[in-house]
């Protein structure tokens, strides 16, 4: 923008407009400053996160048993490899998203539109891999029990891998009925009854000489610690409550913090993600209707690529303090 | 954009250039989550794992390639990388070190302490 650059020091030129503060301009100034804002928020929240952690360090779940599950391969352990491909995904499409503003520089307009598909695909195919994500959180693939102190029990087999309710719950001739509202008083109800009762998973733990139970807390070499089979029983007793997969309110894989940073980080960085997508849309079409070529100008697709990486920089930080830490 | 109107040309070879670091380093860091050998995962440094701390260490020369090549600071002048990246980092690691130091403090009074009904 060699043509509004201003260098003489006289103050008819200095506030007769036109000038650009720090030699960028207007719009990628603010779109920086929005930037630099934005991150203070997501830095909130992480540290939020991280405070969490710190009070409850010795019971906080271990991210790579949660999230160990990939397409296609069913009941394989398969623990990070699902957020690196988003990862991937995400490196990916902010290259295409720098590839499109490269382009616009040198004012190759369908270059600049292909680039800028290409983008728009990546931020889909990421948006899905969350939903898939949030689907396999929500659902919960073990189960566990809660006890009144809230503290989360789940199960493991004789090899001292967690097992599912499923694999030893007996199936008692009972009927629990979904309590609904029109059965009761107006403000109380529930949305689902967990698949097995407390007194099925009790029945199965009699029943399975193997199975124990494993508490929350972390041992010295940073493992969960498994009880013995007497005080597993013992543990049982105090068992209140059936978790099956997370809500906002217990989840079954450990503090029930865990589930609702989980929850509120990935989903304001996803929502991030779809209005990233949502401008670079908009932006793609303009290129395509040509109104940058008019303009003479390709700039908007660089304030829309800002944001892009941004989303692609905050991901990389829920990744690791997520998944890697 | 550039500093100067002359268009740049090489600018695709430096971006593939940062995307084939970023790959590694997410390869590496993925790697080690998976394997977490004793030797790193055992080992604290203030408070903190030598393996988390590679992790975030990493974390930052990521962050570092996203903002300098794909974000484009390094083209821009001096000022504009300052009040960016010189607040952020200031507000960031004020907080970080303010809130995960009363985090500990707390888990010290929940696990250590006898008063901790007051609490």
């Amino acid at each position: 923008m060699g043509a509004t650059v201003t260098t003489t020091a006289t103050n008819q030129t200095t506030w007769g407009g036109g000038n650009e503060p720090l030699g960028a301009s207007y719009g990628k100034l603010m779109m920086w400053y929005f930037i630099l804002s934005d991150s203070l928020t997501f830095c909130g929240f992480l540290v939020g996160y991280g405070f969490s952690r710190y009070k409850f360090m010795e019971s906080w779940p271990i991210a790579d048993e949660v999230f160990n599950h990939f397409p296609f391969l069913h009941g394989v352990d398969a623990p990070m490899y699902y957020v690196a491909l988003m990862t991937f995904i995400l490196i990916f499409s902010s290259v295409t998203m720098v590839l499109a503003v490269d382009a616009g520089h040198q004012m190759k307009r369908n270059k600049v539109a292909f680039y800028m598909f290409l983008t728009i695909i990546g931020g889909l195919v990421f948006l899905g891999s969350q939903a898939w994500e949030w689907k396999n959180f929500i659902k919960g693939s073990y189960g566990a029990v809660e006890t009144r102190g809230g503290a989360i029990l789940q199960f493991v087999g004789e090899d001292g891998k967690q097992i599912a309710l499923a694999d030893f719950a007996v199936e008692l001739q009972e009927d629990r009925v979904l309590h609904s509202r029109d059965n009761g008083v107006w403000f109380s109800g529930e949305s689902s009854i967990p698949t097995y009762s407390l007194e099925e998973v009790k029945a199965g733990f009699e029943a399975n000489p193997n199975v124990r139970i494993r508490t929350q807390f972390i041992d010295e070499t940073k493992h969960k610690i498994i009880l013995s089979r007497e005080e597993s029983a013992e543990y049982l007793k105090e068992a209140v409550y059936v978790v099956e997969g997370a809500n906002l309110v217990r989840n079954e894989y450990g503090h029930k913090l865990f589930g609702d940073f989980f929850f509120f980080i990935t989903g304001f960085h996803g929502f991030h993600v779809f209005t990233g997508i949502l401008i670079n849309t908009i932006v793609f079409f303009n290129v395509l209707l040509g109104t940058y070529d008019r303009r003479g100008s390709y700039e908007m697709v660089e304030k829309g690529g800002l944001y892009w990486h941004f989303v692609d920089l905050v991901w990389v930080f829920v990744f690791t303090f997520f998944y890697l830490v | 954009m550039a500093a100067t109107g002359v268009e740049h040309k090489s600018n695709k070879k430096r971006i593939w250039t940062v995307f084939v670091i970023m790959s590694l380093i997410t390869i590496v860091e993925v790697i080690l989550g998976i394997y977490k050998p004793d030797s790193l995962h055992m080992t604290d440094i203030l408070h903190l794992s030598l393996l988390n701390w590679i992790f975030i260490i990493l974390t930052i020369v990521k962050a570092y390639y996203i903002m300098w090549a794909f974000m484009h600071l390094e083209g821009e002048s001096a000022g504009l990388r300052w009040s960016v990246v010189g607040t952020l980092s200031f507000l960031c690691v004020y907080m970080i070190a303010l809130i995960l130091i009363e985090g500990n403090y707390i888990f010290d009074v929940f696990n250590n302490d006898f008063y901790k009904w007051i609490f």
